[in-house]
């Protein structure tokens, strides 16, 4: 059928069956390739993009469910938290093979909007749906706390 | 256009070794081969040699031979090439090397691979000797294009001036020139007081790609027509497809072909969930007669029985049998591994096209020659034919490197199966990846140690039963005096000084496929050493770091490791109440890793690691935050295995675990914080990959057992329910 969508802020019509998961549809069909397969059933958070601005799991998410909302892949995250975050994943050289950062950085800018100065507990909630099995984990943490400390210098 | 490989290698020649790697080969840019991160290929670059890449904008590419997977060879390879060109660090990338064993055979393999922690070992000759060529090549070209004598010239962060008529300019201006000139058979390097990024944290050249969703990996890749497959695999190891139906799944929109493969049935679609659901309309009838059928449970009892004899012997010194005799107090202790998955987050995968008369694929290969072979022969071309561009990769942790290349026969077999003529990429599932075997091999081992009435530990003796990797594998030429190293390592050359000591293997058999698993044998040899002489030590009555530091006086480098994780830990300050420290040393890949870990029983009951504390000797740290990243992930990975992993066979052998849902891997709540020490060192570097993995669990099982008073010996350490 033919569907509707709106990613990052542009809209994409594609002709797929209702039940695909929005993943495949942003893979194989839009060819926005930085949102990732790791399990297919919302364990490991690889596939994480934002819809509405909250962190879901595309491969679980079937593509009719999300028609005309506002989905937000990594190629297209953008503003102030994005940023920080960004910096702050370079600053601490957080990616080892890199395939879960996707992920991982949705689920981090999502975090920073809503809580802007997480303690280790609202990281570990926050991220707990995120895998890293290169255990990348110590510089996600660093990486999130100095992203936050560069939205506060910024904002005052 | 590139010149094709003629990779004629016979599997002797693969075993024997090719020998050193040709520096200073000229081969054409491989320019279509690897993605150049940052910046796209310049039209007429200088092809220094197979390594350095210099184009007309003053990029300088460094092509790996190493498969960058998350272990930072890209960027350690770079270091050593950009210190010896003293080129600026900005205009420096990295991407894959081609295929070709004539010119990147590891000299570890004798093929080109990446494996066993020794990209920076083997690059820190090889590399550099490319980047001082290049410098040479630039050097001249600069002298003769400014008729100026080449010792005048200097180069500094990639600004090439002569101070005497005052000129200078950058690499770029010199490729022409330089392209005409014959590089030095023997380039000067330079002395290490004169490094300017050797032993530097220099940010890595791949990070930002990782950042933004560009890094491109082989699931990334989409080719034109292109069909996804999926195969059906057999539920059980060593089954294989009797008949099946595939009425139902070709009635599925998008799927356009179903063909039984050695592999399994697969599933030609338009798209990967046509494909998925096609696989689930297939109705497959599986031939068993060769399958294995037992239980782990099962196959674990039978290697219990053989433990309680001596196997096959590794290793033997002084006089065991008396020595046990005659000890004043003797320990008995059996310990348990299950089969581990790798679980790398990206699965296996590939793609596969035909272009005229060649093969062109892309996978994230880490054994580059074999899989190239074997994909040559499956498709019936030449090796030279096959064009294998290595990808970015998902993680790997050894399952990409795999004896045999049976992922690469998969891929090439399905490749072929729908015709050979539209491009195909083959995807794995979780699923798929956590039951498709190549597993760290289930284990057990038993040890028996005496102390004798002084407190010394007078007597060892460890009886190792389980599956042998190198046997019957396309490395078995790596065994010695036919004993698979991979079973005994750690163990063999145990590095305590205990003058009476046997370590003997029973080789178990199962249709099971096993592999390597990042650490490999030290996976369950650097937890049992450790872990029983740190019982051994506590029985004696010594401390755990100075008694093993009394039993290492030969071996000053592990000592070293231990006298500096018990500084950094504080080891002598109690540690605060309800937690426990414990100390785990081990010697693997050449370096050498003390580790420290701080637990306590959480509210579940299970193990919570609060902090570790790593001291790591790997000779001189290229880059030391990719040392230090190196040794928090290999404590992540082994830390997550130890507690949770666990790949188990029901009884009728169907593997019980499907995903992470159910093969449990380290969370960010469950990760420790960790701080990591460098020792100073101007020995050549050596391996890091690996060796953080070993001495995190038996640091987690010697503290616990401080809290608990009970060792433990079964992994992993959270049982499931």
């Amino acid at each position: 059928m033919t569907i509707v969508l709106n990613v990052n802020g542009v809209e994409r019509t594609v002709d797929v069956d209702s039940d695909t998961p929005l993943l495949w549809v942003l893979r194989d069909e839009l060819r926005l390739t930085g949102t990732k397969y790791g399990c297919g059933i919302a364990q490991c958070g690889a596939c994480t993009v934002q819809i509405d601005g909250r962190p879901v799991r595309s491969c679980v998410t079937p593509v009719a469910q999300v028609a005309g909302q506002p989905i937000v892949t990594i190629e297209g995250v953008t503003g102030p938290e994005a940023d920080a975050v960004r910096e702050a994943w370079v600053q601490h050289d957080t990616p080892q093979c890199g395939y879960c950062q996707s992920g991982q950085i949705l689920a981090a800018e999502a975090l920073l909007r809503a809580t802007p100065r997480p303690t280790d507990a609202d990281i570990d909630t926050a991220m707990a749906g995120n895998l890293c099995r290169c255990a990348t984990y110590p510089r996600i943490r660093q990486a999130i706390k100095t992203a936050a400390r560069t939205l506060e210098g910024r904002r005052s | 256009m590139n010149t094709l490989p003629e990779v004629p290698l016979s599997r002797r020649e693969m075993l024997l070794g090719l020998g050193a790697l040709v520096v200073g080969a000229v081969v054409p840019l491989p320019g279509r081969s690897g993605r150049l991160l940052g910046a796209e290929a310049a039209t007429g670059p200088l092809v220094a040699n197979a390594f350095v890449c210099i184009a007309p904008d003053s990029t300088v590419t460094v092509l790996s031979p190493n498969i960058e997977l998350g272990q930072g060879p890209f960027t350690g390879l770079a270091t050593l090439v950009a210190d010896e060109l003293d080129a600026d660090w900005s205009q420096m990338r990295a991407a894959h090397a081609p295929a070709d064993a004539r010119l990147y055979a590891n000299p570890t393999f004798g093929v080109q691979g990446t494996g066993g922690s020794t990209s920076m070992y083997v690059g820190y000759e090889s590399l550099r000797k490319a980047g001082a060529a290049a410098r040479a090549l630039i050097v001249a070209a600069a002298a003769q294009s400014w008729d100026v004598p080449a010792a005048e010239i200097t180069i500094e962060r990639g600004v090439v001036r002569h101070a005497g008529s005052g000129r200078s300019g950058s690499f770029g201006d010199f490729v022409a020139p330089a392209g005409q000139l014959t590089p030095p058979a023997e380039p000067v390097l330079k002395t290490p007081d004169r490094f300017i990024y050797i032993g530097r944290p220099l940010p890595k050249l791949d990070t930002r790609a990782k950042t933004d969703g560009s890094a491109q990996y082989t699931l990334d890749v989409y080719r034109d027509d292109m069909l996804i497959a999926v195969v059906a695999h057999a539920p059980k190891f060593g089954a294989t497809v009797a008949s099946f139906d595939d009425a139902a799944a070709r009635r599925v929109r998008g799927v356009v072909d179903v063909r039984g493969t050695d592999f399994g049935v697969a599933v030609y679609a338009t798209s990967t969930w046509a494909a998925l659901r096609g696989r689930q309309a297939l109705a497959v009838r599986w031939n068993e007669a060769a399958a294995e059928l037992r239980s782990t449970a099962a196959i674990e009892a039978e290697a219990l029985a053989l433990v309680r004899s001596r196997g096959q012997v590794a290793a033997e010194r002084g006089a065991l049998d008396a020595a046990l005799a005659a000890g004043h107090q003797l320990i008995e202790a059996e310990y348990t591994f299950p089969y581990l998955a790798h679980a790398p987050l990206e699965p296996l995968d590939a793609v596969i096209e035909r272009r005229g008369d060649l093969i062109e694929v892309w996978m994230g290969s880490q054994i580059q020659t074999g899989d190239q072979m074997v994909i040559a022969q499956v498709c019936g071309v030449k090796p030279g034919q096959v064009r294998l561009n290595t990808m970015l990769t998902g993680g790997s942790f050894g399952r990409r490197a795999q004896q045999g290349s049976q992922f690469a026969a998969e891929a090439a077999a399905v490749f072929m199966a729908a015709g050979g003529r539209r491009p195909v990429k083959l995807f794995w599932t979780r699923e798929d990846d956590i039951r498709g075997g190549f597993y760290r091999p289930q284990m057990v081992h038993r040890l028996r140690g005496a102390i004798d009435a002084e407190g010394r530990i007078v007597a060892w003796e460890q009886v190792i039963a389980g599956r042998s990797i190198l046997t019957g594998s396309t490395f078995e030429g790596a065994m010695v005096n036919g004993i698979d190293q991979t079973m005994v390592e750690g163990a063999a050359d145990l590095p305590y000084a205990v003058p009476n000591l046997q370590v003997s293997v029973h080789v178990t058999k199962s249709p099971v496929p096993v592999l390597w698993w990042r650490s490999v044998g030290h996976t369950h040899t650097g937890y049992v050493v450790e872990t029983f002489i740190d019982e051994l030590l506590e029985r004696a009555g010594k401390d755990p770091i100075a008694g093993r530091i009394e039993l290492l006086a030969d071996q000053p480098r592990m000592a070293g490791v231990l006298r500096r994780v018990a500084e950094i830990s504080q080891w002598d300050s109690p540690p605060p109440a309800g937690r426990a420290r414990g100390v785990a040393v081990v010697y693997s890949f050449n370096s050498w890793v003390a580790e420290v870990a701080e637990v306590s029983i959480g509210p579940a009951g299970e193990p919570r690691v609060h902090k570790v504390w790593c001291a790591v000797d790997c000779g001189r740290a290229v880059n030391p935050d990719i040392v230090a990243a190196q040794m928090e992930g290999g404590i992540g990975y082994g830390l997550g295995a130890g507690l949770y992993g666990a790949i188990t066979l029901d009884e009728g052998g169907s593997v019980r675990q499907s995903n992470f849902h159910d093969y449990r891997s380290l969370r960010i709540g469950e990760a420790p914080e960790i701080e990591v020490a460098i020792m100073p060192s101007a020995e050549r570097p050596t391996g890091v990959g690996e060796p953080g993995t070993p001495p995190i669990m038996p640091a987690v099982a010697n503290a616990l057992r401080r809290l608990t008073g009970k060792p433990a010996r079964q992994l992993p350490l959270v049982q499931r329910g």
